[in-house]
């Protein structure tokens, strides 16, 4: 579709313009974006080096470095979507596949998603507080900010794959029921293969929005910088660490920047790693139909 | 279906939990106070919510004017425009920006956007700060979902439409666009509940006076920004008034998202 | 159909259930151990005060290093999330920043620090002292303008606190406002927010821990402290006792509390947790 030439001419001025203003846009965008982390950048590299990713930090996060907060911040973050993921995608199968009988839940389930979506983080904190916390004893612990988390997540990831799935051509479901398939095969081989990039996108969605989250990781994963041992153990997360050195540690600034460096690399790795998986599921499918 | 019972239930239980927090609040000084009182100090025993849910309505359209015509604009310039490693690149640039942290966008507020902001009479951190800030962070959610929405458009419509000798841009804005709208529609109700549901980032640059914004550089405060503020250290009675506003919020939240629903129309087919 | 996912999910929470069963039996065993021997051993939980948790956590790994057998969690969350936890029993101590109320007066009280909190303006403000009725006079919205008071002529921004925050009730009670009557500029959160807000905004003025503002001084941030009664506004006086303006930073508990808890209360309030204290900007408390 980026070849111009396979559009008539008279279309030629207009094209330009709407060229030109998509072209604005998004370079707008990527000039905002460079101006934040290399404003990040310019202040946190000079503290990125070896140690800093290999030592656990001391002096309330002024020495040392940010390796068990790494730890902790990946723990979080597998338990977040070892919850979330398989509940997300079968509320959207659900949700796109839907029976008229059930359409009325339905209709609800999506309107209490939004409203979910719609709930501050510091909620979602002090709610995970008493019931994973509290309630199911958990303490403070990576699980149960993983699984807070997970809450938290759950509307982005569910709307995205959702809406992947509904895109999916009716055609080729009405092909697939028509040569008898079951409706798990269809699923699994037609439906989720054909919905993978949405499905992606969501997923990436859902993953920064967890790394991103501060508020209600203090009050339910923790605060605590040991090298955490197992999923019951209380960890700090990058975020929380970035906001600390931030606005709590005098003369942290420094670390706090090189913390959010280290913590957006890490954002570009898991998520660029999660979608080129995905992608490369789909292109082999598609070539084996 | 069971996945989707476990979804529902989530909402409930964290209304459940609201209203249990709330509920002294509620009875004691009352609903209507909110509405009534004279100013919001609740160790003086007042309890007027009104301008902050206005705060909160102007941060959240703001940016959803902001963002969703740059955040739609860019999805077309993805699907249609991009030569195909520019367009790989800068959805490699959303993903990351979907993941920077609120802190850094709002530290980047704070120490960048509010001095430039800044002028005569006032501070730089006030509703325009936070309705710039706000922006920033949705776009990502505007435009990677509508540009998976346009990605979802099947590529026959879009042949037959140019075949029948439509330009790119009617192709893009009178086939592909409308076609996907409903992905769009549901990236923007996103992206109003990420703006509404907001803490850190507004906290940092909205200058958090309790004042209704009538004008873009009064500094404002959200209901969440508050609940950020004051929840930590709040006695007993605050917290609980603190709560009855994050109902409120939610509340805001449903009335919002069910308006969406009509404007929308029926979501189903 | 979605019987795949809800498989995994299922067997996820079965994994998980066994981990928290193990975890509880550790506990178990260790509250068992520190009963009667003579070695210190088990588990405490402390939370509150944003302020005061990078203190205690650094006070923490120290007695930590002692006494291996001893793990302590230190979770911050606000000086209101402290009290309420040490209630309600989640955690064996509480931060606090600011003094109890009068409903939470069924905790007993340690304290660890002393804090003063001083009022800061831009460092190329040319004012070098304010008179309390000054003070008042610009935080209640009668000054304006800093050419009122013999400075540039540039309009007064005032920052101040959200309702709660224990730097502001020490603020008011000093200088008998109330709350209601201070017409504020900017509100701000933790005292990071305040220095940064001051430091952007050349005719604004604030109030901040000195513990803070003295170390963002020290690190180039163009602030300036300014003197309350004539007395300087640096940690010595307030070690002295001679500043006026200051708070306890306390640590609370229950009455009916464990022994390890008592131990580590001691050792928060000797001096061999001095040099951590002075490094993080406070003043010890008096003993």
């Amino acid at each position: 579709m980026s070849e111009g030439g396979a559009f008539s001419r008279p279309g030629a001025r207009f094209d330009r313009i709407l060229g030109a203003v998509v072209w604005l846009a998004a370079g707008g965008i990527a000039a905002v974006l460079i101006w934040i982390t290399g404003d990040t950048l310019q202040r946190g590299l000079s503290e990125v080096d070896i140690a800093f990713l290999t030592t656990e930090p001391t002096d309330a996060g002024r020495r040392g470095g940010i390796v068990s907060v790494v730890v902790s911040t990946l723990m979080i973050l597998a338990v977040t979507l070892t919850a979330a993921v398989p509940l997300a995608l079968g509320t959207a199968v659900f949700l796109a596949d839907v029976s008229a009988r059930w359409s009325a839940a339905a209709a609800v389930v999506r309107w209490s998603l939004d409203v979910l979506a719609a709930v501050p983080s510091i909620v979602f904190g002090l709610f995970g507080n008493a019931l994973f916390c509290v309630v199911l004893g958990l303490g403070y612990s990576i699980l149960s900010g993983g699984l807070t988390l997970a809450c938290m997540v759950l509307p982005v990831m569910i709307r995205t794959a959702e809406q992947a799935l509904r895109s999916v051509p009716a055609e080729l479901r009405m092909n697939a029921a028509a040569l008898g398939l079951r409706r798990t095969a269809r699923l699994w081989h037609i439906e989720f293969p054909a919905a993978v990039p949405g499905m992606a996108a969501g997923l990436v969605l859902g993953i920064g929005r967890a790394l991103a989250e501060t508020a209600a990781l203090i009050f339910t994963a923790g605060y605590a910088t040991r090298m955490p041992t197992s999923v019951m153990d209380s960890g700090r997360a990058l975020s929380v660490h970035v906001y600390e050195l931030a606005m709590n540690v005098p003369m942290g600034d420094r670390r706090a920047a090189a913390t959010a460096t280290i913590l957006m690399i890490l954002v570009l790795c898991i998520t660029s790693a999660a979608s080129s998986l995905l992608h490369r599921r789909r292109i082999f499918r598609r070539s084996e139909a | 279906m069971t996945a989707a019972a476990i979804s529902t239930v989530t909402l409930f239980v964290v209304v459940l939990f609201l209203i249990r927090e709330a509920f002294p609040a509620l009875t004691s000084p009352g609903l209507h106070r909110f509405l009534t009182d004279e100013s919001w100090h609740p160790l003086s025993n007042r309890f007027r919510m009104t301008p902050m849910a206005a705060a909160t309505a102007a941060t959240t359209l703001g940016a959803l004017v902001l963002a969703v015509p740059v955040g739609v604009a860019s999805a077309v310039f993805v699907r249609f425009y991009a030569p195909a490693a520019a367009g790989r690149a800068f959805r490699g640039l959303l993903e990351l920006m979907a993941g920077i942290p609120s802190v850094v966008f709002g530290l980047w507020g704070l120490l960048v956007l509010v001095p430039l902001l800044a002028g005569h009479g006032h501070s730089g951190q006030h509703l325009l700060a936070a309705i710039c800030v706000l922006a920033l962070m949705i776009l990502p959610v505007v435009a990677l979902s509508a540009a998976a929405a346009l990605n979802a458009v099947p590529e026959s419509l879009l042949v037959a439409a140019a075949a029948l000798g439509l330009s790119r841009p009617s192709v893009a804005l009178r086939i592909a666009l409308p076609a996907a709208r409903r992905g769009i529609a549901a990236g923007i109700l996103l992206a109003l509940s990420r703006a509404l549901g907001e803490t850190m980032a507004v906290v940092m640059v909205a200058g958090n006076v309790v004042q209704f914004p009538d004008s873009l550089t009064r500094p404002v405060r959200t209901l969440t920004g508050n609940l950020a503020l004051e929840l930590g250290y709040a006695g007993p009675a605050h917290r609980s008034v603190l709560f009855a506003s994050a109902l409120m919020l939610m509340l805001a939240a449903a009335v919002s998202v069910s308006l969406a629903r009509v404007v929308e129309g029926r979501p189903d087919e | 159909m979605q019987r795949v996912p809800c498989l995994i999910w299922m067997s996820a929470a079965v994994v998980l259930t066994a981990m928290t069963g193990c975890h509880q039996e550790r506990t178990i065993a260790a509250a068992a151990g520190d009963a009667g021997s003579g070695t210190v051993r088990g588990e405490l939980t402390i939370t509150g005060s944003s302020t005061m948790a990078p203190l205690v956590a650094e006070i923490a790994r120290r007695f930590m290093a002692r006494h291996p057998a001893v793990r302590i969690d230190v979770q911050s969350g606000g000086s209101g999330k402290g009290i309420q936890d040490v209630r309600s029993g989640i955690a064996d101590i509480g931060m606090s920043s600011r003094a109890l109320q009068a409903v939470e007066s069924d905790l007993e009280v340690f304290p660890v620090a002393v804090d003063g909190v001083a009022l800061i303006v831009h460092r190329s403000n040319p004012v070098s002292e304010l008179t309390p009725e000054q003070v008042v006079a610009i935080f209640t919205g009668k000054i304006r303008n800093w050419s009122a008071i013999g400075g540039p002529d540039q309009p007064i921004s005032v920052v101040h606190k959200a309702e709660g925050r224990a730097t502001l009730e020490v603020f008011l009670t000093h200088f008998q406002l109330r709350n209601p009557d201070v017409r504020p500029d900017v509100i701000v959160g933790d005292n990071e927010h305040a220095v940064r807000t001051v430091a952007g905004a050349p005719g604004a003025i604030g109030y901040v821990s000195i513990g803070t503002a003295t170390a963002d001084v020290q690190s180039g941030v163009p602030i300036r402290l300014l003197p309350l009664d004539g007395i300087p506004a640096d940690c010595e006086a307030v070690a002295a006792g001679r500043f006026p303006m200051s708070r306890p930073l306390i640590l609370v508990v229950r009455h009916d509390r464990r022994p390890l808890t008592d131990v580590f209360l001691r050792f928060c309030r000797s001096e061999q947790v001095d040099d951590i204290i002075t490094a993080q900007y406070f003043v010890p408390a008096a003993r």
